[in-house]
């Protein structure tokens, strides 16, 4: 990825009120140069507002955006150096691929031949070659993407905005558009700003993700930091799936922590929390951080102990769901306390679900290097 | 009784059924005997047109040679033809305008844009007979000016039709499309050009062949405005009647239906196509 650090985007304490409702609450953040930039969020949190602000279909209520050195505030959509992909591609239905394409070369009066060529490359470009002649309805989904795609890439702009690009796709195809997504974005090194709400496309798309929530951006990192960092609860339950216990901070040095959490007893981490923690703090556990064992051989204490003390990184329960996806086994364990907690094993060898079923009593460790500390 | 013999159909193989082609067919005899009769009449060799009295194309002649009928065609045409125009031009502009912006007393106006549709004729007429002699509207011009009056008036009830069709096609217009022209680089007026103009073509195509034809035989409201020198085929075949039918009135309302016909097919083959490749 052709990345240097300068912002083409900037957003400066973007506002976007509508009425009383706000949809966008001062929003600050840099998008660099080259980048494959995701927002991330719930449908309704705002992340479309700020992509059509950047491409200038909504106004900011206040703040500026500014796009390669200049403030757009006053800049129309159709003046701006960016082009965006519609959720709806909005292909136009009564022209020919090739028509739809060089439309805007026509609008900026770019002459015939060098738009014939350059239709040629985009279509080229987007897998679509040969494809000139044809009407949109008679083509895929699939395929009017590929269109929409060509159609703004073709203008060269500095930043290409996708709004939720693969959400009407299949889930095969998705998974293909990922790649290519990704791929195109290598090859053109455009910045790429994209809108989603589906965290496993953000998180192997993007260089980095803003996680919007209310408006507000929740976190901004890249897509391992967002997972095995989460910034607070909304982040890291959203992003992928997650076991919170609410507890106090009873230790918290330079290199270890512990929680200790009324549903599950006593979390050790290997590293100090920094910050304010006078009150309650939550710790956060991944399923597939957890390893499960057989109750009364002492495996799951013993190695429990291997890296934190006595008594801590320990939990027992029953089994009480169990979802066999093929590759993992989903398990929802009620704890002693009431508690669920998920945990999910890989299935290492073909036998390996057959180990634990439905009401099994199992016992379960983790290592220190696994639970995180959230402080909001 | 093989006839009340019910065979099995699918569900909806209405057409199977014996009953239900006999009513169709009463329906469209019902509908349409008049028009035939009116047709055929055209054909027949008798003055007083009441009797069939052979067949004969003379009447055909005598309307062709009928300065009163020409003169009549050529102004229900000429005001057809006017009317059309600038009903499509104010009522997609009002369909637009519906559609996209919002207003202080939206509603209000668009309650008032239908009014025309709802009015009697009959009351509309009246108004247009007080109005044009309260403003003192001048009788006497040349030709086409004279029909002025008319115009005004046909527009005022043919414009309404188009922004209602013109605006039931609007709902299915998907914005980002226009966004999208916009985001290419289009102004304003390009993007309405390059992707609303042929997303309503269908709706202007329609919506015209409905003010024309509404225009074209339009009565009622055509009589109340009409001054000496303006009569329009309508009412000139109204003041004819009264002294009896005669088959050259016959055979011009023949000329004139076919007319409409064929222009109906022609809009209808040139929509059919265009909707055929917006839709989807």
């Amino acid at each position: 990825m052709t990345q240097n650090s300068d912002p083409i985007i900037q957003i400066r304490g973007v506002t976007k009120n509508y009425g009383k409702v706000t949809a966008v609450d001062n929003v600050s953040l840099d998008i660099r140069a080259g980048e494959f930039f995701v927002l991330l969020g719930p449908s309704g949190c705002g992340k479309t507002t700020l992509l059509r602000m950047i491409a200038g279909f909504e106004v900011p209520t206040e703040g500026q955006i500014w796009i390669d050195g200049q403030d757009m505030s006053r800049v129309p959509p159709n003046k701006r150096p960016v082009n965006m992909v519609f959720q709806s591609y909005a292909v136009f239905p009564h022209m020919s691929v090739a028509d739809n394409v060089a439309y805007g070369m026509k609008i900026a009066g770019v002459d015939r031949a060098e738009r014939e060529e350059r239709v040629r490359a985009a279509l080229d470009l987007v897998k679509l070659g040969g494809f000139d002649a044809r009407m949109p309805d008679q083509m895929s989904g699939g395929q009017r993407q590929r269109v929409a795609l060509a159609r703004s890439l073709v203008m060269r702009p500095k930043v290409l905005l996708l709004d939720e690009p693969l959400s009407a796709l299949d889930a095969k195809l998705r998974a293909q558009m990922q790649f290519e997504l990704s791929d195109l974005q290598d090859q053109v090194g455009i910045t790429f700003v994209t809108v989603t709400h589906d965290q496993d496309e953000a998180l192997s798309m993007a260089s980095r993700v803003a996680v919007i929530n209310k408006g507000e951006v929740s976190q901004l990192a890249t897509p391992s930091d967002l997972y095995e960092y989460p910034a607070n609860r909304f982040v890291a339950d959203f992003v992928g799936s997650v076991n919170i216990f609410e507890g106090k901070l009873t230790v918290d040095e330079k290199d270890k922590a512990v929680v200790d959490c009324p549903q599950i007893g006593k979390i050790y981490m290997d590293h100090g929390v920094t910050g304010p923690h006078e009150g309650a703090v939550w710790a956060a556990i991944r399923p597939e951080k957890i390893t499960l064992h057989k109750p009364g051989l002492g495996k799951a204490v013993a190695a429990a102990a291997k890296d934190a003390p006595e008594g801590h990184n320990f939990a027992r329960g029953t089994i009480k769901g169990m979802s066999y996806l093929g590759d993992i086994t989903l398990f929802e364990i009620a704890l002693e306390s009431g508690a669920i907690m998920r945990v999910s094993r890989p299935n290492l060898s073909r036998t390996d679900q057959e180990d634990f079923t439905w009401d099994d009593k199992v016992s379960m460790h983790w290592n220190s290097a696994s639970p995180v500390v959230l402080l909001g | 009784m093989a006839f009340f013999k019910r065979t099995a159909h699918a569900p909806l193989e209405y057409s199977k059924s014996l009953w239900m082609r006999g009513w169709v067919a009463l329906v469209m005899l019902f509908l349409y005997i008049p028009l035939f009769v009116l047709m055929a009449f055209s054909f027949n060799d008798s003055k007083r047109n009441v009797v069939w009295r052979g067949f004969t194309t003379k009447y055909y002649g005598i309307a062709w040679e009928n300065a009163q009928l020409w003169d009549a065609m050529m102004n229900s045409l000429t005001i057809a033809f006017f009317a059309t125009i600038f009903s499509l031009i104010i009522g997609s502009m009002a369909a637009v305008m519906l559609w996209r912006f919002r207003f202080p007393f939206k509603s209000a106006v668009d309650g008032t844009m239908s009014l025309p549709i709802i009015v009697p004729e009959i009351c509309l007429g009246v108004a247009f007979l007080v109005f044009f002699s309260w403003i003192g509207w001048p009788s006497g011009l040349v030709w086409p000016i004279n029909l002025g009056a008319i115009i005004i008036a046909h527009i005022t009830f043919c414009f309404p039709f188009v922004t209602m069709v013109v605006r039931a096609r609007l709902a299915s217009f998907n914005r980002e499309q226009e966004e999208a022209a916009k985001d290419l680089g289009a102004s304003e007026w390009q993007a309405f050009r390059d992707v609303l103009v042929p997303h309503i073509k269908p709706a202007l195509v329609s919506g015209a062949l409905l003010a024309f034809t509404l225009s074209l035989d339009d009565f009622v409201i055509t009589f109340f405005t009409s001054t000496p020198g303006t009569d329009t085929f309508p009412v000139l075949v109204y003041s004819l009647v009264k002294r009896g039918v005669t088959p050259d009135v016959n055979a011009a309302s023949t000329i004139l239906i076919l007319l409409t016909v064929l222009l109906t097919a022609v809009a209808l083959k040139l929509q059919g196509a265009k909707a055929l490749a917006d839709t989807h």
